[in-house]
């Protein structure tokens, strides 16, 4: 598998330097967010905030009044827990076109509850206005810089940094999910990291003889329940959802909600956070301790199709594993 | 409790042990140890009122977060000493400076050497980032600019109660950028919380670099001042002056001492990666060999044995 080193880096700075209006927006993490050399490029376009972000939300709020698009970079938690009031009402309700760039998503951090977002997608799915996208690769966190600004309205993106896979070779539309395979014994939901962990599944599976529909989300909303709906008829068993998020409000919930208003009787199990906060520790290591990686996936397949495949550890293709000190990684907290 | 090793033998051990540590694991908030372990040691060797710590030298593994399922959940105050009417407690504000404050509980005698081991490996408890279960931290603090607040609430209650014990947090500069900190010291002038004092590493640092550069906050002392604190202004690495800047009477306000650091106070061959400090890693071989041996010859200790690779 590729790996690409910092792509949010090259993507945004190819893409700014092409639009005056974008401005980027940093909260004391600027190289943590792979805009340090943005910043030393390119000072006339970069605005330091400081560590303080209530203010940030709101002065992009006037930035947007003012005809810009500031892209606010920090990490996710940061960009909506204490400036939630500040998201509201100067940026969503009027709709500005704020693009926040939410880094280290749920469990991408080692920093535990206070860093790690992991309510984010249901907290910002729920605001009225708000566009929501998640990256999975390297692909979708080079187009989503683009992609997030043709929004007319707010976007909150959560976003990939250091070292990342290479999964997809055509670019983050949003709207458009992905079929990764058409398989007709299970259907499997995942968007962000997940989607690596049940590609992974989906090999030990297949030759265990369980045929998976995969599907990799980047638009989280708007939410394209028809599609979901269309697929999850067209499996036996019923359907997997697997979230680097908590699964109450999530992608677990999305799809129960369009599965129940087109009336479509399947069997979900909803794999991410159960109603838990996680701790610190490598990306790994949480997957497996909160069931969250391809291994959970294998399990959640069996019981849906109540038979055992055989599938442990070593049928699984070996873990990245990225120390936490690697020089791929971006920086440190 | 009082250790019989001085407070200066003990800003020393936690240079050296946070810079073993960050050679070792080639990265670590080392600069943080710089500014910060007379601050540290002096609040644990001899500013505060702590008991003896109630927690197992060698810290027990990770063993859940707080929920109704976890009735076992404990936190890491034990480290800090028992909860009671007449101890203090103390915030580590500013979580990632956690490493520095684990060292200081290793030279303090509060845990073993070994706890040290175990920072940032899965399924412990010693993490990268203090959590409210790691040794000697009492909540999270992650989210910078929320300790001062927490501590004005317990501080408050706890004089409700009639506890003589006090409440202090450790703070860094970088919070005063955030608003919440000024609603905090304005809340703890307002309720007249002078049960509660502060001290503020202000090494005029942050993750992006020099603070002038990043935001600028003016005059904290005036600042807080205007908010209604007492605040004492000392030089971090002076030992006398910060005692007694720390008994300074503040009836009716709480008290701050800004203790003005510098950030490679006694590694000074960290200049040359300013303003690049915050989190130190090394960006080549040679470069953590040449740190190796500089720095352990300024601290007066032998450079750390690097296994070949
Ligand atoms: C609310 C919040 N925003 C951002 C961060 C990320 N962060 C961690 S440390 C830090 C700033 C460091 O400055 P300071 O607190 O002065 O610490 P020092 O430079 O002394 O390490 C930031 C922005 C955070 N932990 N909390």
């Amino acid at each position: 598998m590729q790996m690409v080193n910092r792509p949010y880096a090259a993507a945004f700075e190819a893409y700014a330097t092409q639009h005056p209006e974008v401005l980027c927006l940093s909260a004391d993490l600027t190289s943590s967010c792979e805009i340090d050399g943005f910043r030393d490029r390119h000072p006339d376009q970069f605005l330091s905030l400081g560590m303080a972000e209530q203010n940030m939300l709101s002065f992009a709020g006037g930035l947007g009044l003012a005809g810009f698009r500031p892209f606010l970079h920090s990490f996710g938690v940061f960009l909506y827990r204490r400036p939630y009031d500040q998201l509201m009402a100067s940026i969503a309700y009027p709709r500005r076109r704020v693009r926040l760039m939410g880094f280290l998503p749920g469990v991408t951090t080692p920093g535990g509850m206070t860093h790690q977002a992991i309510e984010d997608i249901s907290v910002m799915r729920t605001i009225p206005n708000m566009t929501v996208l998640e990256a999975g690769d390297a692909t979708e966190v080079e187009s989503i810089v683009a992609e997030a600004d043709t929004v007319d309205g707010p976007v909150y993106c959560r976003i990939l940094r250091g070292a990342v896979p290479r999964l997809f070779d055509t670019p983050l539309k949003i709207g458009q999910m992905r079929v990764l395979s058409e398989g007709d014994d299970v259907l499997v939901v995942t968007a962000g990291i997940t989607t690596e962990e049940a590609i992974r599944a989906r090999g030990a599976l297949s030759r265990a003889g369980v045929s998976v529909r995969h599907l990799h989300l980047n638009t989280l909303k708007p939410f394209d329940a028809a599609q979901i709906v269309a697929h999850a008829s067209s499996v036996r068993h019923g359907v997997i959802t697997l979230e680097n998020h908590l699964v109450a409000g999530g992608i677990g919930s999305m799809v129960a909600e369009a599965l129940a208003e087109a009336g479509l009787p399947r069997r979900l199990i909803r794999l991410g956070l159960q109603d838990t906060y996680a701790h610190g520790g490598s990306r790994p290591y949480l997957m497996r301790h909160y069931g969250m990686d391809a291994l959970s996936l294998v399990r959640a397949v069996e019981r849906l199709t109540g038979q055992t495949t055989g599938i442990d550890e070593a049928a699984l293709e070996g873990v990245r594993i990225d120390a936490v000190h690697s020089l791929v990684k971006a920086e440190a907290l | 409790m009082r250790n019989e090793k001085s407070t200066e033998a003990i800003a020393h051990a936690i240079r050296s042990r946070v810079f073993e540590h960050t050679i070792r694991n080639n990265g670590g908030y080392l600069s943080q140890a710089c500014s910060a372990a007379e601050q540290l040691a002096f609040l644990y060797n001899e500013g505060l009122n702590l008991g003896p710590s109630t927690m197992p030298m060698i810290p027990p593994p990770f063993t859940g977060v707080p929920s109704a399922q976890n009735p076992d959940y404990v936190t890491g105050a034990g480290y800090n000493g028992p909860f009671d009417a007449v101890h203090d407690r103390l915030f580590i504000a500013p979580a990632h400076y956690a490493l520095v404050a684990y060292a200081c509980l290793i030279e303090v005698g509060r845990m073993a050497p070994e706890g040290l081991e175990m920072f940032n490996k899965d399924g412990t408890s010693v993490e990268m980032i203090g959590a409210e279960h790691s040794p000697g931290m009492e909540v999270h603090n992650g989210t910078l600019g929320i300790g001062f607040s927490t501590a004005a609430g317990l501080a408050w209650g706890r004089k409700r109660l009639g506890h003589t014990g006090r409440v202090c947090v450790f703070m860094s500069d970088g919070e005063v950028q955030e608003g919440q900190t000024w609603e905090a010291v304005q809340a703890a002038a307002h309720h007249g919380i002078d049960n509660l004092w502060a001290i503020m590493d202000v090494n005029r640092q942050q993750c992006d670099g020099a603070m002038d550069d990043v935001m600028t906050v003016g005059d904290i002392a005036t600042k807080l001042r205007d908010f209604g604190a007492v605040v004492a202004e000392v030089d971090a690495h002076d030992l006398p002056a910060m005692r007694a800047a720390a008994a300074i009477p503040h009836p009716g306000r709480p008290l701050i001492v800004l203790a003005h650091s510098r950030p490679t106070q006694g590694m000074e061959s960290l200049m040359s990666r300013f303003p690049r400090l915050h989190y130190v890693r090394f960006k080549s071989d040679e470069e953590r060999a040449r740190m190796n041996v500089e720095i352990a010859a300024e601290l007066g200790i032998a450079p750390v044995k690097l296994e070949a690779h």
